[in-house]
């Protein structure tokens, strides 16, 4: 009887699974941008492929910076139900491509001159085995100072070029009665204003050496212990209550001028945007000290799955649509990031996106170009998760010196390979 | 249970012998089977296969996605070596010692106060059918509820302290949301808050359930009320403080959103509870492998302490 049972539930899930066949005109797009702004943004693209016939389906999944949408891909994939393409980052998409489960578009690429146009850092990451897997969106950078400028005006500051002049001004805005520095007390934040502390203490060639190369010797020397001692100084520039705080309500205290500034990505544009402030009158983008010249980057990409023959159509249409010029300028103005390839006019971007893209251009071409690791870019997720734990309880005060810090991480970096 | 099996079995031959019936009344015995069996397969498979799916997992090198190639017990080493980890603290070793403290507090805690409520609302005092419903409530409120509304009340900049401070008491202080070493105690906090008056609504019907007559005798004794209650209706309620631990104990085990919803893991991670390391790892990190050796090891405390509980309860009761 068991055996019966077992056949019968066998066909009744397989059943299901088959009843579900995508339609061959019809992209199926899963994603985690819900939010206003980044739906907005969103629906240039599905417009642009409806003037080409192709009907959108939307899979988004809400929620956790992309965590459940991760999930819901893995089910489906494992599944063999492959969505169309879908919103990925970084390792993950090497790791689908290493499973053999990804397309392949370098058909499209040649045609459309991708390798020309993609800086070289992202194609190590929408390129795998020689083989374009996944369409680029936009790149975004994290090495920023977020300013509100009626505070910086009080407290009669200029920009920050080191960061001893940062500290200057930081203790300027503590005498004024301004909490100086805003910033949320969640791991990922506090990585990714350590990646920008990291590039500011010990220069690009350090940066590359110990957050993409993750080289011992570099991981535990003086500079990196130096980094964590600045990381430290940065933290009493926090005010009492910053634990667990999300970001945008840290960008949303130096929008209202409660906070001078905010170390984060430039997605926190979309946050002065939304509250209808303009750069250069409200706020100010400065790079963070001493990182001037080079770029921590992490970009949003499309990965495109292995689906098959008749609707590759709709998924070469899907990719050439979101590396069209007009696509990434429309997209990433509304966006916060720049276009993902460095051909397209900034004449739409603002100041600090006109900034953005003078910047990622000159990276690429003199090789400052470098993946954030707290965004996931510099090294597989169970390594930056094993760092960004490292540098929150060097922040929290699990970890008490930086001599400390330095031998953590090289521990648990070591563990996670 | 065991009486229904027995009449059923004795009934059948007294029927008459015709096949018509014969037929019916087998297909009354399989219709059971039936009904029961897609749960039944669903149970298996779905319980007991990934059970199993896990385990074997956690001796494979799955990092991404499962792999099915046996490498060892490396994954365990880790998590081994982690448990002692203790300065600075492991994430292992920080879900651990978190799950003691919140699992002990929080079922102790809630026992008590449940108690405590239910014999105050036993006196027969006015209302009650009113009370009773305000303390249950929490109950029907999911984790993530409960996590953001404590999670709101708590915050220094929000809640309880900011408005004293605005009442003019502004030197309290309670920041224990924001302070790596007291972020579990508001978990025991919200996780109490909850399920008191659950626990409670299961005394109370504990209490109505014991004989009058055997108060009364005592009361003539001359028993005291603390002696009334001390040696006569605490023992006589074992059996309820049986189903509210088995229901408090995988409540506390199986806390993780409301880790997430009230703390998003606290300062550093301090907050997190074994179920937090296992999704943390097994589908944020791509290690699998550690994830579902962590989840094993759950499920062999959790039976290491039910089990031995279970069996001298049930054997006292049979006895």
């Amino acid at each position: 009887m068991l055996r019966k049972l077992l056949i019968g539930t066998a066909l009744a899930t397989s059943f299901a699974f088959s009843a579900h066949a995508a339609d061959v005109k019809e992209v199926q797009m899963l994603h985690w941008w819900t939010s206003g702004g980044e739906a907005a943004a969103l629906n240039v693209l599905k417009q642009d492929l409806a003037k080409e016939g192709y009907a959108w389906k939307d899979v988004p999944v809400a929620g956790g910076g992309g965590d459940a949408a991760m999930t819901a891909l893995k089910a489906m994939v494992a599944a063999g139900n492959y969505p169309t393409a879908s919103q990925m980052l970084g390792y993950t998409v090497l790791d689908y491509a290493a499973a053999g489960v990804m397309g392949d578009l370098t058909e499209t690429a040649k045609k459309e001159g991708w390798d020309k146009s993609v800086p070289a850092a992202l194609q190590k990451f929408s390129v795998y085995d020689g083989k374009w897997v996944a369409a680029p969106v936009n790149v975004h950078s994290v090495n920023w100072l977020w300013i509100n400028k009626a505070v910086m005006d009080k407290i009669g500051g200029t920009e920050p070029k080191t960061f001893d002049d940062f500290i200057a001004l930081l203790d300027k805005a503590k005498a004024a009665g301004v909490t100086p520095l805003a910033l949320g007390g969640q791991n990922w934040q506090e990585a990714t204003m350590f990646d920008s502390v990291v590039l500011s203490t010990g220069g690009p060639e350090f940066y590359k050496k110990a957050m993409n190369d993750l080289d011992e010797d570099s991981l535990k020397s003086d500079t990196m212990k130096k980094s964590f001692d600045n990381l430290a100084k940065l933290v009493t520039y926090v005010d009492a209550n910053f634990s667990g705080r999300d970001w945008n309500l840290a960008t949303a205290m130096v929008i209202k001028g409660d906070a001078l500034v905010q170390v984060m990505g430039d997605w926190a544009k979309g946050e002065f945007h939304a509250a209808k402030k303009t750069p250069g009158t409200d706020f100010l983008c400065y790079r963070f000290p001493g990182t001037d010249g080079s770029v921590i980057y992490n970009s949003d990409m499309f990965g495109m799955f292995n689906v098959p023959e008749d609707r590759k159509a709709a998924q070469v249409a899907l990719a050439t649509a979101t590396l069209s010029k007009s696509f990434q300028s429309a997209f990433n103005v509304v966006k916060g990031s720049v276009p993902a390839r460095t051909d397209v006019p900034d004449t739409d971007f603002d100041a600090c996106g006109k900034k953005g893209i003078a910047d990622l251009k000159k990276a690429n071409e003199g090789g400052t170009l470098f993946g954030s690791l707290a965004q996931g870019y510099g090294a597989p997720p169970a390594v930056a998760n094993a760092y960004k734990d490292v540098v929150s309880k060097f922040v929290h005060g699990q970890i008490k010196t930086s001599d400390e810090a330095v031998t953590e991480l090289v521990k648990a970096i070591d563990d996670a390979k | 249970m065991s009486t229904v099996a027995e009449t059923q079995i004795k009934l059948t031959p007294e029927h008459d012998a015709r096949p018509s019936t014969s037929v019916r009344s087998r297909l009354q015995d399989l219709l059971p089977k039936i009904v029961l069996a897609p749960s039944f397969a669903a149970t298996i498979v779905f319980v007991y296969g990934f059970i199993l799916w896990t385990i074997y997992l956690s001796f494979t090198n799955s990092k991404t996605f499962p792999s099915y190639d046996i490498t060892g017990a490396r994954a365990y080493q880790r998590l081994w070596r982690w448990t002692f980890e203790s300065d600075p603290p492991s994430s292992w070793y920080t879900s651990i010692t978190n799950m003691g403290i919140f699992g002990f507090l929080y079922i102790v805690i809630c026992l008590a106060l449940g108690l405590f409520l239910a014999i105050l609302l036993d006196q027969k005092i006015r209302g009650e059918g009113m009370l009773r419903p305000i303390y249950l409530y929490p109950m029907a409120l999911s984790f993530i509820v409960t996590g953001v509304a404590w999670k709101w009340f708590l915050d220094p900049g929000l809640g309880l302290e900011q408005t004293l401070h605005q009442w003019g008491w502004t030197s309290f202080h309670f920041d224990w949301i924001k302070n790596k070493d007291f972020v579990i105690y508001t978990v025991v906090i919200a996780g109490v808050w909850q399920a008191s008056g659950f626990v409670m609504a299961m005394f109370l019907a504990g209490l109505r359930g014991i004989d009058g007559e055997i108060m009364k005798a005592a009361q003539i004794d001359g028993a005291t009320t603390f002696q009334l209650y001390r040696r006569i209706v605490i023992p006589l309620l074992r059996p309820v403080f049986l189903s509210a631990f088995i229901v408090l104990a995988h409540l506390a085990i199986k806390s993780y959103d409301l880790v997430v919803a009230l703390t998003s893991g606290g300062p550093g991670g301090s907050a997190w509870l074994p179920s937090n390391f296992m999704y943390e790892f097994t589908f944020k990190r791509n290690e699998m492998a550690v994830g579902s050796a962590s989840a094993v090891i759950m499920l062999m405390t959790i039976t290491a302490i039910i089990v031995p509980y279970l069996y001298s309860e049930l054997r006292e009761k049979s006895r």
